[in-house]
């Protein structure tokens, strides 16, 4: 199964003691059936009349708690050093900060670069942020045996080194909320100088691993806008289109100018969409919510005051 | 229905006696027995309900029906599988039945210490139910934050949590004095000479289980109050934006549902070892060993919670402790395991049902407990976690477990509470289909896991597709065995032969009063002169 291939030095380790675990798991399962079957055959009573009455073994009783203590602290201790590997970064690994909001994934590098799928160089350490915007959410790699939350108000860490070029699948692994099975990204792995060449290369410069990325999450295109790529590395069309498609917020399409029935402090009101109520309804989305639709349910955005202002031009465009 | 008895001897609990008839009769009485088949019926009709939602569950996962049931239904279907199974009965489970119908007469006593108490908690398990019950129609619709109800998902989300976890709450009374009532019940009412060491095993593990009844679930009760609090006045315990902490739910949630994890498992394994021994025809091996094993599983069992919690970004030294119990709590399984397999040994074995549906439990029990095992090494957990193979584990030790015990249990006491015998054979039928669709159904989570499936999900990436086919393929031989084993046993309840006294040959007490028992269960209380199980030396 190609897409299950260790890609990963954590995915080593932890397939390591999974086959220790797996192998005592299969001779106990298969002594035990083997036995309670064999047993059951012989000692039939047509076979064995007479029953006899063992009332039990000391011996016995201590060899089969000794035995089974011993194999499980072996594992405990095994699962526990190789885990050790996996959970602590080296120190000159690369710091990834990695969002999760409802549903989606962004990552930020540390020269402040955004994407949508995590870019990461062949054999070199990467180590995550991992936070989330609101609710809890796991991070999941499961080509590299790597699993991590996100939770509100915390950042926990993980790290990995890719040890296999292509595209792997970015999983949700807790319950989010209605579109928890779409929250998916890709981790794509690059040789190291294309990697370079992207993130040293200004912000115009092409995505890394585009033919790995072929089958997954469509790239950008060159043409882009500026406002546009923002409202995806956001996560923004997740809940909003720009064509008018229903989904779970209010379409963006022909919103500037405008008229809409908003709660303010749980009293109706209607506005007219301009440029203050956008600013506003980004960056404070609980004051002014859209009447029909879900209360507490956006995620206020962290959007610089440049990146805000690009955002609403393009925002204006779309009538 | 009537006794089976000649005229002098008294009229069996199920014919009523007293001045209420009937229905009423029913619901407003206090003996242990019906009190038992209260719970049974209640549970039964919980049980293919829930089975209902998993078939359509599994369903889903073809993808076909997606067109009708939409992924916020979808949420809210495993959450309602979960939350019916989970609190409705896994946990009451096999205390509440049969705890209740044979727990006393074990002992040789008439009833239990409190049995108007235990009427209550027959209907604080209603209550519950029917509260649970109008979570789904009610206020926002069914909640669709999976049973373990985490926050602040469960804070935010705009369906009808609250009343769930009233519902959950309202449950948990029914579960902490029906705890009190069979503690009590064993300290004081013991048969004289019913010592300690000669109660039946099953009575060792329905007062282990009871122990973390009581201590474990006020924990819970408390954590849902709290949920409720938060959701209506946003106290901010749990939700970070207001200085809460969601991992703060995460540890008050399991530290109850740990423990009841064992709550659910350990009187199945006392009723294992009352069915083993019956049809070997020997007594236990390592009675001593068993009842002690039991002990220790509650005890240890109650340390281990945060193994929920290993990627959740607790501390270093919390992910090893918590990794180290969960590997000692694991030898007190296997050394019952290995005295089940030693009672075998050398025994006069007379197959049955019972005993067939025994050694499923004890296969299937294995694998989930040694899959258990590999998630508590770390470095598999961060992998496993979360995915399909846990699904597939606790479906191993809950449904192969406890359910399979639960069944073993009736097929065993079926005759003496009903009076009745149902058609073998028709078990036999009904079992095969059963144990293959689990197999394809459970095994083939493992499996999904194991390739990176997360649980939970509405819509699965294509490469997991043919292993939701075979996994749904068999939860359809699944249920077809499940309907053959609950139409086999309700045909027989009203159509069955009529049981003998002591069809299996068995030696505890209750096999030595007629079927089905009568009112007061003994006419004099018997004394007691040796231990559970002890068979004659020559063959019978």
């Amino acid at each position: 199964m190609e897409w299950m291939k260790q890609a990963a030095i954590s995915a080593q380790k932890s397939d390591a003691v999974f086959f220790y675990v797996f192998g005592l798991s299969v001779a106990f399962l298969l002594f035990i059936t083997a036995l309670m079957i064999y047993f059951v055959i012989r000692y039939d009573k047509k076979r064995h009349p007479v029953a006899s009455q063992i009332e039990g073994h000391v011996g016995l009783e201590i060899v089969w708690t000794v035995i089974p203590l011993i194999l499980f602290l072996s594992i405990f201790y095994y699962g526990w050093t190789n885990y050790e590997y996996m959970s602590q970064a080296p120190r000159e690994s690369m710091v990834v900060k990695v969002m999760a909001r409802q549903w989606s994934w962004s990552f930020e590098y540390p020269n402040g670069k955004q994407s949508k799928v995590l870019f990461a160089p062949l054999e070199k350490p990467m180590k995550l942020e991992v936070r989330s915007a609101d609710m809890v959410h796991g991070f999941y790699v499961p080509s590299f045996r790597l699993k991590i939350d996100a939770v509100p108000a915390r950042a926990n860490t993980t790290w990995f080194q890719a040890t296999r070029l292509g595209a792997y699948d970015i999983e949700c692994t807790v319950i989010c909320g209605v579109d928890h099975s779409l929250m998916l990204s890709k981790v794509v792995v690059v040789p190291e100088d294309e990697f370079k060449a992207w993130y040293f290369g200004g912000e115009n410069a092409p995505e890394p691993g585009k033919s790995l990325t072929a089958a997954g999450t469509p790239a950008a295109p060159p043409d882009e806008p500026k406002g546009l790529a923002l409202l995806k590395a956001n996560g923004c069309l997740e809940c909003h289109s720009v064509d008018g498609k229903p989904m779970v917020g209010p379409t963006f399409k022909g919103l500037f100018g405008k008229s809409e029935q908003i709660k303010v402090a749980g009293v109706d009101q209607t506005v007219t969409v301009d440029e203050a109520y956008l600013r506003r309804a980004i960056l404070n989305p609980e004051s002014q919510v859209v009447r029909g639709y879900p209360a507490d349910t956006m995620p206020a955005a962290e959007l610089k005051p440049d990146e805000l202002s690009q955002v609403v031009t393009y925002l204006k465009t779309l009538k | 229905m009537s006794g089976t008895h000649a005229s002098t001897a008294p009229p069996s609990y199920l014919v009523d006696t007293g001045t209420r008839k009937g229905l009423m009769a029913w619901l407003t009485t206090t003996d242990h027995k019906r009190i038992g088949v209260l719970y049974l019926g209640a549970m039964v009709t919980f049980f293919m309900v829930a089975m209902g939602v998993g078939f359509v569950m599994r369903l889903v996962q073809l993808t076909t029906f997606q067109k009708l049931i939409s992924a916020q239904t979808y949420n809210a279907l495993f959450t309602v599988h979960g939350v019916i199974m989970i609190f409705l009965f896994v946990i009451p489970g096999l205390p509440a039945v049969f705890g209740n119908f044979f727990l006393p007469i074990l002992i040789g006593a008439k009833d239990v210490a409190f049995p108007r108490l235990n009427l209550t908690s027959w209907y604080f398990f209603m209550a519950g139910a029917i509260l649970a019950v109008l979570s789904l129609f009610t206020g926002g619709g069914a909640p669709d934050t999976g049973w373990s109800f985490y926050a602040p998902f469960s804070l935010k989300t705009g369906t009808n949590v609250s009343l769930a976890v009233f519902a959950a709450f309202v449950l948990g009374f029914s579960s902490m004095l029906t705890g009190i009532n069979f503690i009590t019940t064993i300290h004081r009412l013991r048969a004289p000479g019913m010592k300690w060491f000669r109660m039946p095993l099953f009575c060792w593990a329905v007062y282990s289980t009871a122990w973390i009844q009581l201590l474990a679930t006020p924990i819970i009760a408390i954590t849902l109050v709290l949920v409720i609090l938060e959701r209506f006045f946003g106290i901010g315990i749990f939700d970070p934006a207001k200085g809460g902490d969601p991992l703060l739910y995460q540890h008050l949630f399991w530290i109850y549902s740990h423990p009841a994890v064992y709550i659910m498992i350990l009187p199945a394994m006392g009723a294992i070892t009352e069915i083993i021994p019956t049809f070997a025809k020997r007594t236990i091996f390592g009675y001593k060993a068993i009842a002690f094993s039991s002990i220790a599983i509650a005890a240890v069992g109650s340390l281990v919670w945060a193994h929920h919690m290993f990627t959740s970004g607790m501390s270093n030294v919390a992910q090893i402790v918590f990794s180290l119990l969960t590997m000692i709590v694991a030898v007190p399984s296997a050394i019952k395991v290995f005295n089940w397999v030693g009672t075998l040994y050398k025994g006069s074995i007379d197959f049955q049902p019972p005993l067939l549906f025994t050694l499923t439990f004890i296969f299937l029990f294995c694998i989930g407990g040694l899959t258990g095992v590999m998630q508590g090494a770390l470095a598999v957990n961060v992998h496993l976690h979360d995915t399909y193979f846990i699904v597939g584990h606790f479906h191993y030790v809950m449904f192969g477990g406890t359910v399979m015990g639960f069944f073993a249990a009736l097929l065993y006491w079926f005759p003496k509470m009903f009076g009745k015998m149902y058609s073998k054979k028709a078990i036999y039928a009904s079992w095969f289909p059963m144990f293959v669709g689990f197999n394809m159904l459970y095994f083939g989570m493992l499996i999904l896991g194991m390739l990176g499936m997360p649980r939970r999900y509405y819509v699965h990436l294509p490469q997991y597709h043919t292993l939701h086919v075979v996994a749904t393929v068999g939860s359809w031989f699944l249920v077809l065995g499940l309907l053959g084993f609950f139409a086999t046993l309700l045909y027989a309840i009203f159509k069955g032969e009529k049981a003998e006294d002591n069809p299996w040959g068995g030696l505890t007490l209750e096999w030595t009063i007629p079927s089905p028992p009568p009112v007061e269960n003994f006419d004099e209380i018997p004394t007691i002169t040796a231990g559970p199980y002890v068979f004659p030396q020559e063959a019978q």
